[in-house]
């Protein structure tokens, strides 16, 4: 059983004022892919070399299991590392590499080899056990050091951006033989990324971290559709959850619309005052019929799905948004075409917190006259 | 190791570069000439090599046989070898002894004001050496140290440690430190990582800073022959020894001259070897 949990836990760097990891609680279960994201310079890799015990803790403690391992040396702890940049020991070959952390704890070479050999086998490393490094792609690099952190039988493995240097389609590959050589192994890992879909598809629960504060930590599906807060709704999903701040005044406008929410929102909304963000997702947001015109800016057919890119007016000022919409789509740039929303709708405070989910529709408005008969829109 | 012809650089003139090149190969010859007349005066009798410039003559062994002829009383070239290959290496293993764990504590893992110790190693260089010669003159001859190898192998220790340190702390940093942080949760202590990450890695440079240290204790001249004239001097001070105030002495200074650059000539090439291997190694990436 080996469970991880953060309490508390703070790193602020020598000459530096602000926490890079700001008293994090973070609850990691038995045998769970936690993935820790966040833009570049949130604390992740910070976060994580806590747990491995190559960053001192200023504040709170760690455990791992049931130890506390807040002053515990990385060699004691239990752990295994995956690097950036795989960190493999250029002068050593492959099995060397992979047995090292063996030989370091004094396992008997009969059975460093055969534990080497297993875990090759898994990898497709067989092959390769007596090569150097630098004679191998890029991709076998990253097995290899897969594979030392797996030869070991760590309680814990830690991977700082492991997928990073390949490229995009080998990344997706080794993408899903991560999540199922983890599944199999069933050892608790922590898996930093900064990449949004890696974090989604992989883990079963993701962890969102900005400077250094954790914003929220749930499974994919309740941070896509009930992201705590405006950085978490504006972070996760691409392209990103169309944000608009609609200001303080009622009923909602979205630009000469007025935006009627359902029930809930209705009774929500009358809860709070201040300035308002209004948030729907590009598939909420439907683009042809509708009681609001929107330019087109430019349109992204990627053969599956057609984002589009749409400008409007709104408060006096230019708005941009992006609709999803399912292919054939046939608007051009410069086209003038409707808007509607069809799906969640979402409400922030002013301070950002999501006050309500719910779903909203927009009311055609008293546009001028006129206005809503120019050029038909290329329906769907 | 051939490299083939050098890339050629859009933009630039071949007639310029070539002139260019010319020159130095002057300069360079410039300067090995003389090392050249020495090597050919060795091979000279005392009177071709005192005759006017001659490039022609019969090749003769007998300067050498000449100054490596032991009389007694006199430093022997055997006896000066000796003391100096001692001098030499016991001072660099102790070099190295001590400046791989100092150059780990300022590179690797820095301790609390680095800066201030690494200047501290450098600023011990600032003494002018005749400055301070007669204290440590002084010192030997209380501690009953003038004329043995011990001297010269704590002056030299003491001379080049500072230097060893910052060019291993150089090297060292160069190290990435993803890789000792590896190591380190792979379950490697000091002694782990030492061996088997940076060690190795650092091999090219270790070479380096070795050849200096050798070089410089091979070559001192100063201190030996101040502490030590009459017991335990070096090579250099031997060579010295072939100068006589009766006769000619030119081709057989020339043959003692080529007799103490041939080790560390030898030293350079088997560094310069360990070197190359070390970098085609792909020490880093
Ligand atoms: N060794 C260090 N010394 C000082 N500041 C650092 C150091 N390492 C990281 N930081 C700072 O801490 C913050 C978090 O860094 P990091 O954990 O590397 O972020 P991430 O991995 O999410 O990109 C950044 O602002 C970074 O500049
Ligand atoms: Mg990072």
């Amino acid at each position: 059983m080996t469970s991880v949990r953060y309490d508390n836990a703070t790193r602020t760097y020598e000459g530096t004022s602000v926490p890079a990891v700001d008293a994090l609680d973070l609850d990691i279960g038995d045998g769970e892919l936690l993935v820790l994201v966040g833009p570049s310079g949130s604390g992740k890799s910070t976060a994580l070399r806590m747990l491995a015990g190559l960053e001192p803790l200023d504040g709170g403690s760690i455990r791992i299991g049931d130890r506390d391992v807040s002053n515990v040396r990385p060699r004691d702890r239990d752990i295994a590392m995956v690097f950036q940049n795989y960190a493999l020991y250029p002068q050593l070959t492959v099995a060397d590499n992979m047995g090292f952390a063996l030989k370091q704890a004094g396992v008997p070479k009969e059975e460093r080899r055969t534990r080497v050999r297993e875990a090759a086998r898994v990898l497709d490393l067989e092959p390769y056990l007596d090569r150097k490094p630098k004679h191998l792609s890029g991709g076998q690099r990253q097995r290899v050091a897969m594979g030392r952190a797996i030869v070991r039988r760590p309680a814990v493995y830690l991977m700082d951006e492991p997928l990073s240097n390949l490229d995009a389609k080998l990344r997706v590959q080794t993408r899903t033989e991560v999540v199922e050589l983890q599944a199999r192994l069933g050892v608790t890992t922590v898996y930093v990324t900064h990449d949004q879909v890696e974090a989604m598809t992989m883990g079963h629960r993701v962890a969102v971290l900005k400077d250094g504060v954790l914003q929220q930590c749930d499974t994919p599906r309740k941070l896509y559709h009930e992201p705590l807060n405006l950085f978490v709704a504006g972070f996760i999903g691409s392209p990103a959850m169309n944000l608009v701040p609609v200001g303080d005044e009622r009923p909602l406008r979205l630009g000469g619309s007025a935006i009627e929410l359902a029930r809930p929102g209705d009774a929500a909304l009358a809860e709070i005052s201040g300035a308002i963000t209004v948030g729907f997702r590009p598939e909420a947001l439907q683009v042809g019929e509708g009681p609001l015109r929107a330019k087109i800016r430019t349109v992204e057919d990627l053969g599956s799905e057609v984002f589009v890119h749409l400008s409007l007016e709104h408060r006096g000022q230019p708005l941009a948004l992006v609709s999803k919409m399912m292919p054939p789509f046939d608007g051009e740039p410069g086209d003038s075409i409707g808007l509607q929303i069809i799906g969640a709708t979402h409400l922030f405070a002013d301070d950002g917190s999501r006050v309500v989910s719910t779903t909203a529709t927009l009311q055609a408005a008293s546009a001028p006259a006129g206005v809503a008969s120019d050029a038909s829109p290329a329906a769907p | 190791m051939s490299d083939g012809p050098s890339p050629r650089v859009v933009g630039e003139s071949r007639s310029v570069n070539g002139a260019f090149g010319l020159l130095a190969w002057v300069v360079g010859l410039a300067y090995f000439f003389p090392v050249f007349w020495m090597v050919l005066n060795s091979f000279k009798s005392e009177l071709d090599a005192n005759a006017s410039p001659k490039l022609f003559f019969h090749p003769t062994l007998d300067r050498y046989r000449d100054v490596t002829k032991s009389t007694t009383g006199l430093l022997s070239f055997g006896e000066a070898f000796t003391n100096s290959a001692v001098v030499v290496l016991v001072s660099t293993l102790i070099v190295l002894t001590l400046a791989i764990p100092a150059a780990y504590a300022l590179a690797i893992r820095p301790v609390a004001k680095w800066r201030d110790v690494l200047f501290f190693f450098i600023s011990t260089k600032f003494l002018p050496v005749v400055a301070s010669v007669l204290p440590i003159w002084i010192l030997a001859k209380n501690l009953n140290l003038l004329n043995t190898r011990m001297a010269l192998i704590i002056l030299y220790t003491g001379i080049n440690l500072p230097l060893a340190v910052w060019m291993l702390r150089s090297f060292f940093r160069e190290i990435p430190r993803e890789l000792i942080e590896a190591a380190e949760i792979d379950g490697a202590g000091l002694k782990g990582q030492l061996t088997s990450i940076i060690l190795p890695m650092a091999a090219p440079g270790i070479a380096a800073t070795a050849l200096l240290c050798v070089i410089f204790a091979w070559n001192e001249f100063f201190y030996a022959v101040q502490l030590n004239p009459v017991q335990g001097s070096t090579v250099p001070i031997w060579v010295t020894t072939n100068i006589s105030t009766r006769g000619d002495f030119l081709a057989k200074l020339s043959a003692a001259s080529v007799l103490a650059c041939i080790p560390v000539v030898l030293a350079g090439w088997i560094a310069q070897k360990r070197m190359i291997r070390g970098l085609a190694m792909g020490a880093i990436k």
